[in-house]
């Protein structure tokens, strides 16, 4: 189900966690639940008016959890909801995380990455948090990340986001980092037909004890509180009517591969990446969020100098886009992997090249800072 | 000829599936009190939301109360509730809770829930111990008690969850046991009609795990026999000693304020404030 929705166009000048709420805005968000923390407080302040204007729902909570737990409730009260906070934060609401999954509720959760580990850095960017959201809450699951590298893609990927959850009854996570976060550029706010916003597929009348609102690869409709649906929602193992079964195998099998398929097998849809320069490339270079930006001045730099390198970008980072590695690798000889971290994605990477290209790993010189495109340039040179 | 009565809260379930609790646990008689106090009300079912969290207490609605029910981690319910009754303001929201739930792991989300006073009615099933989990104490768990995380006797003092609900802000608190059904069902539909944060703690008979620890193991009888003769009323509570009233249960209902702003309405008084800027 798909329907327009009116925004007057515009264009301004404004932090990435700005344009981080109004895309929320725009997606139709309705429900804030937040609690202050650095670098992602702009985002809560920011709504904490602006949701009362479009008749939504703003709360400061008491904590983390608390604030993972009302976007979660909101949105089976059929609010488009959301949160926003750094790495402690999610940290405190991995737990909640895991019932978002297995309740298969949509929230779109913001994570403007600071330095790790604990209180860490609060105002340096670090891609730390990468594995966090996909492998942070217990048992096996599958969620939707997507890392955003400028505050134009703050405001467009977050609107994907809310597009994402609602489609997929998943929550998904914008992994920005503080200086996306803080940064102010030029933001083009779309035109009214550019935006196209899903809706969550929605359980309209009872069906009696056994109706099915969980577990279906093709999504489930989902029975929204306060009208008459008697839906019987639980964090336990269940079956796909709502019924919590906690001692049979068999059940939890088909709990968890359904929860994991309803993402993997639509990832043609749900995947999302950019490439640059790829066509005649010796040299690959995988790179994303803030890191993406010096890496394409890179691959700019080098084309100049005659050097056959191209960018691979994944905008979702997950679900893994190992498919579209594993090709790159059978066109490229080199991949080399740029994150600001200690190579959290470069494993995966190396595993989706299965040998088809090297791939080795080039770290910033300091954690924290920008990549130097001559350290980038110099690399290339070595391997090319 | 055999004539079949259907019982008169039957309505209520979902059907297919029995109750999980051991018996002679306090569950039931909560779940009756639950019950009769909207059914009394004739308040529509659906038109009620219940939020259990983990424990014992969380199955009192959880699957079994045919009407919207989430049930959530430990400890959370009463933040969850929150969500759900800002998103479904209309709704009235019951949550289930356990005194691990409440006074233990999720304490924080109880004393904000009360000084926002969010139109929300708790019900805390108070067994003194973690059931489900195996009989270990609880920050309810009486001093000196042997549990089985406390073989030489609990050192560390309990709370007092009522007084402690009473202190945060909650508009209206009461305390029943399990032996005083009427006056429980009673306030629970005031606090149902109560335009706040209601709390109600009802002290349960846990006759596996806590019967154990005061020597009625399995004898639900005794433990509300026992609740009988130490119950005193709020009333009479005044007139009576500290050292009177040590290892009594006060019952009664402990606060009523009114005209306090509730959450969801001073939600609605920003929005048309804010429309007006």
């Amino acid at each position: 189900m798909k329907n327009k929705k009116n925004i007057d166009r515009k264009t301004d000048f404004i932090q990435g966690n700005i344009a981080c709420a109004e895309g929320a805005i725009v997606a139709g968000c309705n429900f804030f639940a937040g609690y202050p923390i650095t670098p992602a407080s702009e985002i809560t302040h920011y709504m904490s008016g602006k949701m009362f204007e479009i008749n939504g729902t703003f709360i400061q909570t008491e904590d983390e959890i608390a604030a993972i737990a009302n976007i979660v409730s909101a949105s089976w009260g059929g609010n488009k909801s959301m949160t926003a906070t750094s790495g402690p934060g999610i940290s405190l609401m991995l737990e909640n995380i895991g019932l978002a999954v297995v309740t298969e509720t949509p929230c779109v959760i913001v994570n403007v990455q600071r330095g790790g580990p604990s209180t860490g850095s609060p105002s340096i960017p670090l891609q730390g948090d990468m594995l966090q959201p996909k492998f942070g809450s217990h048992g096996e699951y599958q969620i939707i990340a997507l890392a955003p590298s400028s505050p134009q893609e703050m405001f467009d990927f977050t609107i994907v986001a809310f597009n994402k959850a609602e489609k997929y009854r998943v929550p998904v996570f914008i992994l920005a980092d503080a200086l996306v976060g803080h940064m102010r550029e030029r933001v083009d706010f779309p035109f009214e037909d550019e935006i196209i916003l899903d809706e969550r597929n929605k359980l309209e009348t009872y069906q009696g004890i056994h109706q099915k609102i969980f577990l279906d690869e093709n999504m489930a409709p989902m029975p929204i509180f306060g009208k008459g649906l008697k839906a019987n929602i639980t964090g336990s193992t269940h079956k796909e009517d709502g019924f919590r079964n906690v001692s049979d195998p068999k059940i939890m099998d088909n709990e968890i591969k359904r929860l994991s398929n309803k993402i993997l097998k639509n990832k043609e849809d749900i995947v999302l990446i950019e490439e640059k320069y790829l066509e005649d490339a010796e040299v690959a270079i995988f790179s994303y969020g803030l890191v993406y930006r010096a890496v394409f001045e890179t691959v700019n730099i080098a084309r100049r100098k005659g050097l056959k390198v191209g960018s691979f970008r994944p905008i979702t980072i997950w679900p893994f886009p190992q498919e579209q590695i594993e090709e790159l690798s059978k066109k490229v000889k080199t991949i080399i992997v740029c994150e600001n971290n200690l190579g959290q994605m470069f494993p995966f990477v190396k595993a989706a090249a299965n040998g088809n290209a090297k791939v080795i790993f080039l770290p910033p010189e300091t954690l924290g800072t920008l990549y130097n495109p001559e350290n980038i340039l110099n690399t290339i040179k070595e391997v090319i | 000829m055999n004539k079949t009565i259907e019982h008169p809260l039957k309505k209520y379930f979902r059907g297919e599936i029995n109750y999980t609790t051991c018996s002679g646990c306090g569950n039931g008689i909560i779940s009756q009190s639950i019950l009769r106090a909207i059914d009394e009300l004739a308040i529509n079912f659906g038109d009620i939301a219940f939020v259990s969290g983990i424990g014992c207490s969380g199955w009192i609605p959880s699957p079994s109360f045919n009407t919207d029910v989430l049930h959530v981690t430990h400890g959370r319910s009463i933040a969850f509730a929150t969500g759900l009754k800002l998103a479904i303001p209309q709704t009235k929201v019951i949550v289930c809770v356990g005194d691990g739930d409440t006074g233990s792991i999720g304490g924080n989300h109880l004393i904000h829930a009360a000084r926002k006073n969010i139109d929300l009615t708790v019900i805390c099933v108070n067994n003194g111990i973690f059931g489900m989990t195996g009989g270990q104490a609880a920050p309810t768990t009486p001093y000196n008690s042997k549990t089985t995380t406390t073989p030489y006797g609990s050192i560390e003092r309990p709370f007092n969850l009522s007084n402690l609900a009473v202190a945060a802000g909650a508009t209206f608190v009461a305390r029943w046991t399990t032996y005083q059904a009427r006056p429980l069902k009673n306030s629970i539909k005031k606090a149902i009609m109560h335009k706040g944060f209601s709390f109600i703690e009802v002290v349960s008979q846990c006759p596996v795990q806590y019967g154990k620890v005061i020597g009625m193991r399995n004898d639900p009888v005794s433990m509300l026999m026992n609740y009988k003769e130490k119950s005193v009323n709020i009333r009479n509570s005044k007139k009576m000693s500290e050292d009177e009233l040590k290892d009594k249960f006060i019952v009664g209902e402990l606060a009523e304020k009114k005209n306090i702003p509730e959450l969801t309405d001073e939600i609605k008084r920003l929005r048309r404030e804010a429309k007006k800027r």
